[in-house]
């Protein structure tokens, strides 16, 4: 039994340990957004964060995230109002959508990081996440927009 | 007067939404050509079931059927987009569901030719305006009051000297009871409110917090995960298994071998079920099977080119079209013209890898996924289960990326196969590297291409192409005639201007699965017949423009020619950069693109930019448009530069994104997209921006390099 906190909620995953996180959380915990694109950490469709930071689920073994916390797309907002999320569906970044829990996923992580990424830290950072229909020059406007407005946010605060 | 009370009743529907409901939908006699809009006398004549692809109920809820499959082509948004335009009710208070498969009901849903709204959208523009004529003179009825006075706006009726309502939901019962009316005028392009405009996708935000269901997310209670180890050569057979290692996973139920159709023959494999994906991919790896690949070629990739190069310098093909006659001007030019091209077989590789949910019953057969043909996995899964039609129900999820492959019926087939033997619905899971080493692929193809500048002009061009006809596949045999794509991506007025031109297939057959891939021949041909223009009027020591400006006769072509040329500034484009252009035609849709590339400091050539022009006629929604325009150039990009499927022994050299690479998000040239306005009808949005590329952007590396490129993939890094 592996105990793991899942979008701020505790879970007992009776399963191998080997079992790769994605299919822990698709199959066992039923959050459906995190995705399967390749299994070998080669597409970034399955990013998670564990304690913060992005992760390939599908080479990551459920065992490791004994005792930590994860958070999916599912938990990225309370209501789809992550500075990204907004931004995402301004621009209609999503064309089949398949690739873009992992595109925000790892997003996330820069936008934290970084706040005012250029071109070149977009580019950097988001080198693992494939798109196959072509959405990147998209995501590039989405992610300075998101910047945007998370930092009009914080200005108003 | 009779047959009509009784047929009236029909477009009474009691539905499952809220009460009784107007429900208007359309009868296909068989073809998307002939289609009507269902009256209740036709209806009835039919002996079908009165069908909706507009439900308002009593509440005065809207909902609108996507009968096509949303792959990220945008249906989801662009369907309802046309309906609510005429039916006068405002997007954001309307739902939009799947159709599942029935060719009856909705006429063809395969959603491939880029089709979803050139073959649709005349049909969904009457529909929604029926409705709403109805219901205003359901409106005028009740208040009693001209109709002239009564207009339909955001789901209700308004009568205007009185500012008095009705929403629709009051209006149904009244006008589901009368006799929809004919030739109802439709709105002018004007006079459109949402049609024409950059509407942010309905399916978006689902998309950004993981609620989307796409085929993998479908989940049944007690459902049961399988993988299968198939023949990775597609016409082998299964010799033997050894299951002890793969039962002993912890989750595996159950392992037997399985067959599903491949159109005309039979894929073979061995199916591990388990209680989880995890279990059931463990069991596919611990499994031993022995092959059974006698009987049929082992094909490697240099033997297809070495034939099709061959066979190019002699055989004269089967003929589809001519103009003129070529070869006695070939034969009579002082010199010739005379190239090879040549393209490489391609993986869908849609982000989505191969999966499917089936859960069968004896009396039911149920199917999830994602699927962009549900009419024809309707019938072909009905036949190979020996069930009824009706018995067979197949709906679409949310697809991540099709792109063709998703229009093969296999998989669904061996769903229900697996769920037979199972007992259980089952989920069937193709792991990445089962996707990308099974097929179906774009057939790679040889071109010849040979033409004659006399005085400046082009006298002559006659195109050959060696390659598997797709057709061919999926019929099982070759018809002996020419494959009628042989001049696809070809302009039309070419035919009109060029005074010897023809176009013949030289027949290649291989037991390779071929299938269609965005955009299909034009994606290959395109890049054959534009390069070959291109290297025309570098002869012809003219602008590639003004060479194309020439023979392209039509009005359209000319005005996109004119529209290229302006916003890609090609005119006074500079001369440190490289700069290459081409214009085809997909799906009645013409695109040009202009492709700028430089050499960057460390000597490694960059794309610039991408200008393209799209010429598809009426169209919905500019911003989903753009979106694939900028998709298709991507896609382009992979399979001009890295893309290429090859075979050993009949066996498929890649695996997966580390051995077939994906472009990243740094390879991504800025796009930029236009779309010219006219009141053509419409044609193909999701396919037609792919097939210029390619040939542009090797035309722009000769213009930098003075380097042809005439065979596909080729390295960026190294040109
Ligand atoms: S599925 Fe994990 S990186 Fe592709
Ligand atoms: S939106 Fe389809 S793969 Fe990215």
């Amino acid at each position: 039994m592996i105990t793991l906190t899942v979008n701020g909620q505790k879970h007992k995953v009776d399963a191998d340990p080997n079992m790769p996180l994605l299919w822990a959380i698709r199959d066992i915990i039923g959050l459906t957004g995190t995705k399967y694109g390749c299994g070998a950490a080669q597409c970034g469709a399955c990013t998670v964060h564990l304690n913060g930071e992005s992760v390939r689920s599908c080479v990551t073994k459920l065992s490791r995230a004994a005792g930590q916390q994860v958070v999916t797309i599912e938990g990225l907002s309370a209501n789809n109002n992550h500075p990204l999320q907004q931004a995402w569906n301004e621009l209609n970044v999503p064309q089949c959508g398949y690739c873009q829990s992992g595109q925000l996923m790892s997003a996330a992580v820069l936008l934290r990081e970084n706040p005012q990424p250029t071109d070149q830290d977009i580019d950097d950072a988001m080198s693992g996440n494939i798109c196959r229909c072509g959405t990147y020059q998209r995501i590039r406007s989405a992610i300075h927009l998101a910047a945007e407005l998370q930092r009009k946010a914080m200005a108003s605060k | 007067m009779e047959a009509n009370a009784i047929s009236r009743r029909n477009f009474l529907k009691i539905s499952g939404l809220a009460g009784s409901a107007l429900c208007l939908g359309t009868y296909f006699v068989a073809e998307a050509k002939n289609e009507n809009l269902i009256t209740a006398a036709n209806a009835e004549k039919a002996g079908i079931e009165m069908n909706a692809w507009i439900h308002i109920d009593t509440n005065g809820k809207v909902t609108i059927v996507d009968h096509r499959a949303e792959m990220g082509q945008g249906s989801y948004q662009s369907v309802p987009q046309i309906v609510a335009e005429e039916l006068e009710v405002d997007l954001k208070d309307i739902d939009v569901i799947f159709g599942e498969g029935n060719q009856e009901k909705f006429g063809n849903q395969i959603t491939g030719g880029s089709s979803t709204i050139r073959g649709s959208y005349k049909n969904l523009l009457k529909l929604g305006a029926t409705s709403r004529v109805l219901l205003v003179t359901a409106a005028a009825n009740k208040w009693g009051v001209p109709l002239i006075d009564c207009y339909a706006k955001s789901g209700h009726v308004f009568h205007r000297p009185t500012g008095k309502k009705f929403h629709y939901g009051e209006l149904v019962e009244v006008a589901s009871k009368l006799t929809p009316p004919q030739d109802i005028p439709l709105k002018t392009r004007a006079e459109y409110k949402l049609i024409g405009k950059p509407l942010n996708r309905r399916d978006s935000p689902a998309k950004t917090n993981g609620e989307a269901i796409f085929g993998l997310d479908k989940k049944l209670p007690g459902m049961l995960y399988a993988a299968v180890e198939r023949n990775p050569r597609m016409r082998g057979k299964v010799k033997s298994f050894d299951a002890t290692e793969a039962l002993k996973v912890p989750g595996v139920k159950k392992v037997f071998k399985v067959k599903m159709g491949v159109f005309t023959i039979y894929r073979e494999g061995v199916a591990v079920v388990a209680t989880s994906t995890w279990a059931a991919l463990q069991g596919k790896k611990a499994l031993k099977v022995t092959w059974d690949d006698t009987g049929f070629e082992h094909i490697n990739t240099a033997d297809i080119y070495k034939i099709q190069h061959e066979k190019l310098k002699t055989d004269e093909g089967l003929l589809l079209q001519k103009v003129g006659n070529p070869d006695a001007a070939i034969s009579k030019a002082a010199k010739v013209i005379d190239v090879v091209y040549q393209t490489p077989y391609q993986s869908h590789s849609a982000m989505e890898p191969v999966n499917c949910v089936a859960w069968y019953r004896p009396e039911k057969l149920e199917i999830w996924g994602p699927i962009q043909a549900p009419e024809w996995v309707q019938d072909f899964v009905s036949k190979q289960m020996k069930m009824p039609k009706k018995n067979v129900i197949v709906n679409m999820t949310f697809l991540g990326g099709g792109f063709g492959r998703k229009a093969f019926m296999d998989y669904p087939h061996e769903a229900a196969v697996i769920s037979k033997e199972a007992g259980a619905p089952v989920q069937v899971i193709w792991k990445r590297e089962d996707d990308l080493t099974q097929g179906p692929y774009r057939p790679g193809i040889t071109y010849r291409c040979q033409g004659v500048i006399d005085n400046g002009e082009m006298s002559v061009a006659k195109f050959r192409m060696a390659g598997q006809n797709i057709d061919h596949w999926s019929n099982g045999k070759s018809s002996g005639k020419a494959n009628d794509s042989t001049s696809e991506g070809f302009l039309k007025p070419y035919f009109d201007s060029i005074k010897n031109v023809s176009f013949a297939e030289v027949v290649f057959e291989a037991p390779i699965p071929a299938m269609w891939w965005r955009s299909v021949y034009a994606s290959t041909n395109g890049f054959a017949y534009e390069s070959f223009l291109n290297e025309m009027a570098h002869e012809a020591n003219k602008d590639q423009l003004d060479f194309r400006r020439a023979y392209l006769k039509d009005e359209r072509c000319q005005q996109l020619i004119d529209k290229l040329e302006k916003v890609s500034g090609w005119k006074s484009r500079d001369k440190k950069s490289g700069y290459g252009v081409a214009i085809t035609e997909c799906f009645n849709t013409t695109v040009g693109q202009v492709v700028k590339v430089s050499r960057q400091q460390n000597g490694k050539i960059k794309i610039d930019k991408v200008w393209a022009v799209m010429d598809c006629g009426w169209y919905v929604n500019p911003d989903i448009i753009a979106a694939q325009v900028e998709g298709s150039v991507l896609m382009g990009l992979g399979a001009a530069t890295t893309h290429e499927i090859t075979f050993k022994d009949g066996l498929v050299q890649q695996n997966n994104f580390y051995d077939y690479p994906m472009p990243r998000i740094a390879d991504m040239p800025p796009v930029e997209v236009h779309i010219m306005e006219n009141t053509a009808d419409a044609g193909g949005v999701g396919e037609p921006g792919l097939p210029p590329f390619a040939p542009a952007l090797t035309d722009a590396i000769f213009d930098l390099t003075g380097k042809r490129i005439r065979k596909l993939p080729f390295d960026m890094q190294t040109v």
